[in-house]
């Protein structure tokens, strides 16, 4: 299977690239637009500030590269943030894949830590990225801004209140946790998207 | 609902071995890499490797055993020791380690938070702090405690989360090594004063300790060494103790 990962100034590029590699697969990260186009699946992850990253994104041409893909691609972290409409970080126009606003964390009556940190529970998952088996079960997040429930949720995890934990659009899918660092649970969702 | 964490700690020496590791029955032990695969397969929610090296050709192959972390794990791990400058921040998320943490160098140059805050994010930047209990005051020392600064440990943490700390590693020299506990006074007025993440250290003996950091010293996460380095407390044992005593954590069923 022909693997993209692409290639921007994002933090957990090499993460992503070692998770697959533990699954067998060698992917080829690339910020060419007809590689990413060629390929069977695309990861866009993303660790950092939506702001410069989507200003970097835009300078590359990446932004229009990645919103007109038509093979099954998974966003992670900021990768799913980007994918949304608009971001309440940095106050700027996104990728608008996912018809949502990303807003910070408000603060919690329990006096909740921001950023959302360690490991928590998906609850209503859906078909596609999830299978029965991850109901319930931890992953772990690293996020200060987050995606409110919508039309397009996947999954959902409550912090704070309850959010948007994966989305789900035609060939999209995105991710707030990071599946590449949440241990078996994590791999059998890479697996998933793997085989869509 | 978000977990507790439990956090194995290896202090590393010339990218290698881990100090202070005598299990029964495990001939890999001193091997840094098995033993954080074992600890992760055992359900440690993330790592800290210490480099413990001094020389500047085991900062080398530290860096190429957080590689091979990297490719082994899929649990988020921390890396620390000898970090000074933004570059060695690079080199090591390179390298594909999760975050890092900085102790002395951020007392002494306190801009370094910001700057890793600026370049990779507020989530990658743990500011260690070693602090001591005398004359009624917990006061922040330098180089693994050997040097004092007469810091107060509020007030540096205080600053070090409003300059972009992720999270503070508290570790109590009062309580480390004597096995009777977290300092969990400091810690509780440490969480409830800061806004980002509090991990405990220092002081772990026995299973209640762990739970009394979380509800006692309402700590985020908790960090310990031998007594796991040892084989005196296993992981799985821990947590379905914590559980018990009804702290949330990570448990994976059999069924993944």
């Amino acid at each position: 299977m022909n693997v993209a990962i692409v290639k921007y100034n994002a933090g957990n590029i090499c993460s992503v690239d070692y998770a697959l590699r533990r699954l067998g697969i060698e992917a080829v990260v690339t910020a060419d637009a007809e590689l990413l186009q060629k390929a069977d699946k695309v990861i866009f992850p993303g660790v950092g500030e939506a702001h410069t990253t989507m200003q970097h994104l835009r300078q590359q041409g990446l932004d229009r590269v990645i919103a007109a893909l038509r093979q099954p691609t998974l966003g992670i972290c900021l990768g799913m943030q980007l994918m949304c409409r608009f971001s309440d970080e940095g106050g700027v126009d996104c990728l608008g894949i996912f018809d949502a606003e990303v807003k910070r964390f408000p603060a919690g009556k329990q006096q909740e830590k921001v950023p959302h940190m360690g490991w928590n529970t998906l609850g209503n998952v859906k078909d596609g990225l999830f299978d029965h088996r991850q109901e319930g079960q931890y992953v772990y997040f690293v996020h200060s801004y987050y995606v409110p429930v919508n039309e397009s949720t996947a999954a959902v995890t409550d912090y704070i209140l309850p959010f948007s934990a994966a989305l789900k659009k035609d060939n999209f899918y995105a991710t707030q946790f990071h599946p590449e660092k949440s241990g078996a649970v994590g791999e059998a969702i890479l697996k998933n998207f793997l085989n869509l | 609902m978000l977990a507790k964490r439990i956090i194995p700690c290896l202090d590393v020496k010339d990218g290698m071995t881990v100090k202070g590791v005598n299990f029964v029955n495990f001939r890999n032990a001193g091997d840094a890499v098995e033993l954080g695969a074992r600890y992760s397969s055992q359900g440690a929610d993330e790592l800290v490797y210490l480099d413990i090296t001094a020389s500047h050709e085991g900062r080398k192959t530290f860096t190429e055993l957080v590689r091979r972390v990297a490719a082994r794990l899929s649990i988020p791990f921390t890396v620390g020791g000898g970090i000074n400058e933004l570059a060695d921040v690079d080199r090591l998320l390179g390298a594909g380690a999760d975050k890092v943490s900085i102790n002395s160098s951020a007392l002494r140059n306190p801009q370094l938070i910001e700057d890793i805050a600026t370049h990779y994010g507020v989530q990658v930047c743990v500011v260690a702090i070693d602090a001591n209990y005398e004359d009624g005051r917990w006061l922040c020392y330098l180089n693994g405690g050997r040097i004092p600064t007469g810091r107060d440990l509020f007030q540096w943490a205080s600053e070090a989360q409003a300059r972009g700390a992720g999270e503070i590693l508290f570790t109590s020299m009062t309580h480390d090594g004597v096995k009777e506990g977290y300092a969990n006074e400091a810690l509780a007025r440490l969480s409830t004063s800061l806004r980002i993440p509090v991990i405990a250290s220092g002081g772990a003996g026995r299973k209640e300790h762990f739970r009394d950091a979380f509800l006692l010293g309402k700590a985020d996460a908790a960090l310990a060494a031998s007594v796991f380095h040892f084989g005196e407390i296993d992981i799985p044992d821990l947590k379905t103790y914590l559980s018990s005593e009804g702290i949330p954590l990570r448990r994976e069923t059999q069924t993944i």
